[in-house]
């Protein structure tokens, strides 16, 4: 007798079935089909290459990594270089010393033993230390939580949080879909509020608070704000006085403020900063009790770019021990995140400073990097913004763009008749027109009845010129056939 | 005003089910113990490195070269790394256009899942297919995104041996599904007694339970004991005919040390069987970077394999994977360089052999040490270690101890361990961590503390044991 299959799609944890990430979704899935297309049938696509503008992966495409940063970290994989004459010709004399220092803050210099489960506390401390000295207000090592990147500190908070349908967490409207799919995951209620594309994404009090009664009056119990400075995918950075208002907001309201700040070193725009929540918080006079507040911060992104190494950080403040207590219980289940990720998380948190040997050669790479993204977002906004129904509005940070595309009615009925969503349907020829891939908007949310699609800035600079090229090229075609 | 939304009554109650006593009271115990300034040996974690193992040379060549690549181009690498290290560095290179520095495929990198699908090919005797292997950051990810795709509420049951590595009943708790124990027989040598495992499925099914999955731990944590061909050939038998997928934890087997059962996957074993069953039964293999010779724990490298799960569902695990982007790279290598580690003619082949030969020998004498040395000790018997990391001896204690734990507030098991603790310095884990018959108490130590540590190890354990007993059994004063 052969029994049914245990496991099968009729019978998987029905939350699994229902979250959607679309930035590995449908589209890249056909992008990677084609790509081995183009390997196994060269000249067989109107392209000769995949452009992965999907994803904010730098490297992948050709960002370079920090020197500074690989040489501690290679020192770190492998101690017994430090003992070997060689080592002083190779690397720069301050890496050395700062790979001695880290190895001397883990026990036994053992970087491959499981460290405690909040993360060394050495690198802790370092971590701390930056924070500090970034914000002017003090940070503790044991409000932080090192992670594989940030997104397992996210999915943390989205488990302490819900129990159940009935608990809701409000987001931006567009997001980054990890929120959206780890509120599905764990069951929860996402409750939406609309960035206002009209004025540069601005985030409206009036409307969060619209949204917030809104939820209540349906039975959902709102427990957490998510907020993402810089913004993903609308690059927009927030504005000091919104700042404080959104703190006032959660306070009043009795509302965990999730800061996703993991874009604060790439800003753009010449009159906007980065402000942390916490440094808002504690310059409005928020002290460490009145104020459920995490932040969140990667390796993945800013100048680095470091995705491929998974390390990140939540600094967790104003919550009572019991709650911390369960924080912990939950991160030594999966024992401690990998020592590599946290290691450059300390890093980054605290790189070379003026007068060190790597200082020059830190700074220019830093500088060069952070110039060309600047480059590269006005380039492609422009680009956008030349081409017929498109509107976009400027990335003041992060990696991406974010353009409205006007389709005309013949393209969303040919979408409908494909059973498509209008963008994706758009995306979809984009891809298979050009070998760009992109997001369509319908992956992050977007006010019903318009479309976008998201679009790194992170194909390197001397390609920008020929993608948008491509895309013009593609553009001018599908309006010439679907216009109105 | 408004009750704060992560006040401690407001908490999902999934998070405040879970246990996990690996990192639980007596690791915060010893941990606030080393803070005052005592001497500390934590056996409470399979931790090898924390104990003063060496890493492999070879992997850690390897990572350093594509961790800072700028050294390949430099004419003094030859004299500070070795030629296959440099070559080996070059191929990982090739196989990821980012380096270490980009989100890799959402399952691994391609070119070292298929050097995992030769590994288990070569090892098994039997081909995979690379697309059903993901790489997951540890295989303790890989156990919970399997349990999540298959827990669907309260009713879903997973059976789990006790004891058992509490990673299972910690997961189980946190996805809100029941955990049906199955219990090891210690005076059969922790073996399998399906007469049990069959009462227990029937109990839970009468309880309104489908129990969906098994989980076996081959060689066995806390216990160590290697299952038998025939053991194993009965495990899929009864997962085949009463429909449960089989989730096969595997990382120890590197670490066996008996030659009467050699490591053999169940995947073999499933293979060797032939159709139906071979095509039908479904199966989730995990392996690991943190254990066998390697012990290379901080990477957070691991891996599942997955056999005769239906394509849609495939997609779905595919789906929650994607949105954690990628397992981290450098623990990726370090799987690859594990499961195709050099060979005869490679330039670092005898360094390596030399290296992995010197732990796992080291590694078998102390799983005897240990044995002998508990088996001496009053009131503890204590069954061999056939493989992994662990001992785990049953700890006879006296009705006069059980009460005094009673009056301290604490289980027996805990109130012996933390006694042995302020004695001795020696953190142990309490037996209850992991799950024990009623009445019967143990506590599990590694393997791992230097080979040369162990006498006065040993010697320091039994000289609190014996006057442990002698206080709370003493003589009748009668």
């Amino acid at each position: 007798m052969a029994p049914a299959a245990s496991v099968a799609v009729e019978n998987l944890n029905p939350k699994v079935l229902k979250c959607e990430y679309a930035v590995r979704g449908e589209i890249a899935i056909h992008a990677q089909r084609l790509q081995q297309q183009l390997q196994t049938q060269p000249g067989s696509l109107p392209f000769d290459q995949i452009l992965f503008c999907n994803i904010g992966n730098p490297q992948s495409l050709g960002q370079q990594p920090v020197t500074f940063f690989r040489e501690v970290l290679a020192l770190c994989d492998h101690p017994c270089l430090l003992e070997k004459e060689e080592t002083k010709s190779l690397f720069s004399a301050d890496a050395i010393s700062r790979a001695k220092q880290i190895l001397a803050t883990i026990p036994g210099r053992a970087t491959g033993a499981y460290s405690h489960s909040q993360g060394i506390e050495g690198l802790r401390d370092a971590i701390a230390a930056g924070i500090t000295s970034r914000d002017g207000f003090p940070a503790n090592a044991d409000d932080i939580f090192i992670t594989d990147g940030a997104s397992p500190g996210v999915h943390m908070m989205m488990q302490l949080l819900i129990r159940n349908e009935k608990d809701g967490i409000l987001c931006p409207i567009p997001q980054y879909p990890l929120y959206s799919a780890s509120i599905a995951l764990h069951g929860g209620a996402l409750v939406p509020y609309y960035l206002d594309e009209k004025t540069g994404w601005g985030l409206e009090i009036s409307d969060l608070k619209k949204q917030l009664e809104d939820a209540r009056s349906k039975g959902i119990d709102v427990r957490a704000l998510v907020v993402i400075n810089p913004g993903n995918p609308t690059g927009q950075v927030l504005a000091e006085d919104n700042q404080y208002d959104i703190v006032k907001f959660c306070k009043n309201e009795g509302l965990v403020l999730l800061a996703d700040e993991v874009y604060q070193e790439n800003i753009y725009a010449d009159n906007k900063k980065f402000n942390s929540f916490k440094k808002i918080a504690r310059s409005m006079g928020y002290g460490e009790d009145d104020l459920p507040l995490v932040s969140f911060q990667s390796v993945s992104k800013g100048y680095y770019g470091e995705c491929g190494k998974r390390g990140g950080y939540m600094e967790i403040t104003g919550f009572s021990a019991p709650v911390r207590e369960q924080i912990y219980k939950v991160a030594s289940v999966n024992l401690c995140s990998n020592i590599t990720g946290q290691i450059l998380a300390s890093l980054v948190m605290n790189p070379p400073k003026v007068g060190d040997e790597s200082y020059a050669s830190y700074k220019a790479e830093k500088d060069a990097i952070l110039q060309s993204l600047a480059r590269r977002a006005k380039a492609l906004e422009d680009a956008f913004n030349k081409l017929e129904g498109i509107s976009c509005n400027k990335a003041e940070g992060a990696m991406y763009l974010f353009p409205q595309i006007h389709l005309p009615q013949k393209a969303i009925e040919a979408a409908k008749a494909a059973k498509k969503a209008p963008d994706a349907f758009y995306a979809l020829r984009l891809l298979e027109s050009t070998g760009i891939v992109v997001v369509s908007g319908s992956g992050f949310g977007q006010v019903p009845g318009t479309w976008h699609i998201r679009c790194t800035i992170l194909p390197q600079e001397d390609k920008i010129p020929a993608v948008i090229t491509r895309f013009k090229a593609f553009h001018e075609v599908f309006m010439a056939e679907y216009r109105d | 005003m408004a009750r704060k939304p992560l006040d401690y009554e407001e908490l999902n109650e999934n998070v405040k089910k879970v246990r996990y006593a690996v990192r639980g009271e007596l690791y915060l115990r010893a941990s606030e113990l080393q803070k005052e300034g005592k001497k500390i040996i934590f056996t409470n974690v399979g931790n090898p490195h924390a104990l003063g193992q060496k890493p492999l040379t070879f992997g850690r060549q390897v990572v350093a070269l594509c961790q800072a690549p700028f050294l390949l181009d430099d004419p003094h690498v030859g004299l500070m790394f070795p030629a296959d290290a440099i070559a080996r560095a070059k191929h990982y290179l090739a196989m990821t256009p980012g380096g270490l520095g980009a989100y890799s495929d959402s399952r691994g990198i391609p070119g070292i899942r298929k050097e995992v699908a030769d590994f288990i090919h070569k090892r098994d005797g039997y081909p995979t297919d690379p697309e059903l292997i993901y790489l997951t950051d540890g295989a303790s990810k890989g156990v919970m995104q399997i349990l999540n795709t298959i827990i669907r509420n309260e009713r879903d049951g997973i059976l789990v041996p006790v004891p058992q590595y509490p990673l299972y009943s910690a997961s189980i708790a946190l996805y809100g599904g029941s955990l049906v124990p199955y219990y090891l027989e210690e005076e059969a040598n922790w073996s399998l007694d399906f007469v049990n495992i069959r009462q227990t499925v029937a109990e839970a099914r009468s309880k309104g339970i489908t129990v969906r999955a098994m989980v076996i731990i081959n060689p066995g944590n806390p216990t160590g004991q290697c299952l038998s061909e025939a053991n194993i050939k009965e495990v899929l038998q009864f997962c085949y005919y009463e429909n449960l997928v089989l989730l096969a934890d595997e990382v120890y087997q590197q670490n066996i040390f008996q030659d009467e059962r050699p490591f053999m996957s169940s995947r073999k074993v499933m293979f060797d069987m032939g159709p139906p069953l071979s095509r039908e039964l479904q199966l989730v293999s995990f392996h690991t970077v943190s254990k066998g010779n390697w012990g290379e724990c901080g990477q957070r490298g691991g891996y599942f394999e997955m056999t005769n799960l239906p394509p849609k569902t495939v997609d779905e695990i595919y789906k929650v994977a994607s949105i954690s982007l990628s397992p981290n790279v450098p623990g990726q290598i370090f799987m690859g360089v594990m499961i195709n580690p050099p060979k005869p003619g490679d330039v670092s082949y005898p360094k390596f052999t030399a290296e992995s030969k010197y732990v796992h020998e080291s590694l078998r004498r102390r799983a005897r040490m240990m044995t002998d040395g508990f088996n001496s000790c009053r009131n503890v018997v204590c069954n061999f270690t056939e493989g992994a990391m662990y001992s785990f001896p049953q700890i006879r204690l006296p009705p006069r101890a059980i009460e005094a734990a009673k009056r301290a507030g604490k289980a027996p098991d805990v109130f012996y361990c933390l006694k042995l603790l302020e004695a001795t310095g020696i953190s142990t884990v309490p037996g209850s961590g992991f799950g024990q018959k009623e009445g019967v108490f143990h506590l599990r130590t590694t393997i791992l503390p230097a080979e040369e540590d162990f006498p006065a190890i040993m010697s320091s354990f039994k000289k609190f044991n014996d006057s442990f007993m002698e206080q709370y059994e003493g003589y009748s004063r009668m």
